[in-house]
């Protein structure tokens, strides 16, 4: 039996064992999950990101839109029914990293995908303030002023070879393309484009 | 929910669970018929006077943590989480979703069916449909209409009494059930020039301070390029198509000669999302009748 004293003077020791009790829990709270169907098959209506969402959950990602906004609708009324239908697992399976968010300072965007136009979204973006005078959330003006092609989307193909090791099916052709889909796209163009896309599987059927 | 690809992970997750608890139990029973050397120092010390005793684990937290061990095994009888085995108690994150929202909607069914039966004018009427269309508002329309609904740039104010759709009651609850897709074409290819004369002749529909000599130049214009194929011919607008009234004190997106100018050469488009899918009917007609008396304090 080993003792306490010899687990506590032996770092070494100390680190194996340590490893050992996570692995236990991973193999227990993480492996069973990429051997399950509504964990890892897309719901109907669930598509891969096109070059253009891409890019423009790129600039969600590095703007850290996910700091105060979720991705994530809760199954309970007060969220469905302001939200729409609660997110389910089928609907982040092409998400690499999935942006659920863990915090709530602006609402949920999981079902914004159409909820609002692209007029109002760029208007909101450019300052919040112009259409929700409440709203305490930075403005984004920035990013009208920058060309995807030159930032974000520089290496979408690169991007999108990654995606498909990770199990996302683009083909050669998608690939091909992603440039020339981007085009002469602003940052704003297509963060809007990720925005309106968001959660639209599932966003009329409560 | 647990859909595994096959039976075997089923068996693990069960075996793995069950294995940690009895486990969890094991340790708590080893440690209880350990000898402790109680009241004596394991012999270290740390930070100076930092010492350490080699007592037994106090009687209450052991028992604590035996009843941690018999609550998990218990719920894991009631609730699912030992593989694919749903619980004796059948629940579901999904169930308690659909459950509460049948509860809820028991509550509200009854008032909704009431004002479905009265038309728009009647609910408007109404003192708690009011409050409820209030609510509505603020959740679902405030986002551009504004919190006191006077709208912005680009986003029509409901207070003035002035429609782009029409102002009547079903007109209202029509523009929320379906949306509408306002769009003003681009008219770049007339040039700057006459765009300024257009924008100066669109400027003195509404009595603004405008260039007599451009605006005579653009009144032709404003017939020729087709404006008045939607605004009309006396620049009215035509509210079957959400064409503006150029005549009025009212302007969706300035009345500058500048913005004119702009609106004129790149076009406009704006939209209003449909709501009948999302919030069924109820409470489409609830909230029509709620923006209708928003725009009966005017004038």
């Amino acid at each position: 039996m080993i003792k306490h004293e010899q687990i506590e003077k032996n770092v070494g020791l100390l680190i194996v064992l340590t490893l050992g009790v996570v692995i236990w829990g991973g193999l227990l709270e993480i492996l069973p999950l990429f051997f399950q169907k509504s964990t890892t098959t897309p719901i109907e209506g669930v598509k891969p990101y096109d070059a253009v969402r891409l890019a423009g959950r790129d600039v969600y990602i590095r703007e850290g839109c996910y700091n105060c906004h979720s991705q994530m609708v809760r199954p309970f009324r007060a969220e469905t029914e302001r939200y729409g239908h609660y997110s389910v697992a089928g609907e982040y399976v092409y998400d690499h990293p999935f942006q659920w968010g863990s915090k709530r300072t602006g609402p949920d965007l999981h079902r914004v995908g159409g909820r609002y136009s692209d007029e109002w979204q760029r208007a909101h973006l450019m300052n919040p303030r112009d259409v929700v005078p409440e709203s305490n959330m930075p403005a984004f003006a920035f990013l009208a002023g920058a060309k995807a092609k030159d930032t974000v989307g520089s290496d979408i193909d690169a991007k999108m070879q990654a995606m498909v090791k990770l199990g996302v099916p683009y083909t050669a052709d998608d690939i091909k393309g992603a440039k020339a889909a981007i085009g002469d796209k602003t940052e704003m163009d297509v963060l809007i484009a990720y925005l309106q896309g968001l959660g639209t599987a599932l966003k009329n059927t409560k | 929910m647990s859909d595994f690809v096959s039976e075997f992970w089923n068996l693990y997750v069960v075996v793995i669970v069950l294995v940690s608890i009895l486990a969890c139990a094991a340790l708590l029973f080893i440690q209880s018929k350990a000898t402790f050397t109680q009241g004596k120092t394991m012999g270290h010390v740390w930070d100076e006077t930092l010492e350490e005793y080699n007592n037994a684990l106090p009687k209450w937290w052991s028992w604590m943590f035996y009843i941690t061990v018999i609550f998990a095994l218990v719920y894991l009888v009631l609730y699912p989480g030992l593989g694919k085995f749903q619980g004796i108690l059948g629940w579901s994150s999904a169930g308690q979703h659909q459950a509460e929202v049948a509860k809820a909607d028991a509550q509200v069914k009854p008032l909704f069916d009431k004002y479905m039966k009265m038309d728009v004018k009647a609910v408007a009427a109404d003192k708690q449909a009011m409050e409820m269309g209030k609510r509505l508002y603020m959740t679902y329309c405030m986002q551009c209409h504004g919190a006191d609904a006077r709208g912005s740039k680009g986003f029509p104010n409901l207070t003035d009494n002035d429609w782009l759709y029409g102002g009547e009651p079903e007109k209202i609850e029509e523009t929320i059930a379906g949306g509408r897709m306002g769009v003003m074409p681009p008219h770049a290819q007339l040039g700057a020039d006459t765009i300024k004369d257009v924008a100066n002749f669109v400027r003195s529909l509404s009595g603004l301070a405008h260039d007599s000599v451009r605006a005579a130049k653009g009144k032709e214009t404003f017939t020729s390029a087709g404006c008045i194929g939607c605004h009309g011919p006396e620049g009215t607008g035509l509210q079957a198509v959400g064409a503006p009234n150029l005549t009025d004190k009212t302007w969706l997106y300035g009345s500058s000669e500048n913005t004119i100018i702009e609106t004129v050469t790149k076009g406009r488009q704006n939209q209003m999302p449909a709501w009948k899918e999302f919030l069924g009917d109820g409470k489409v007609h609830v909230l029509a009748a709620y923006v209708y008396s928003l725009g009966q304090g005017a004038k």
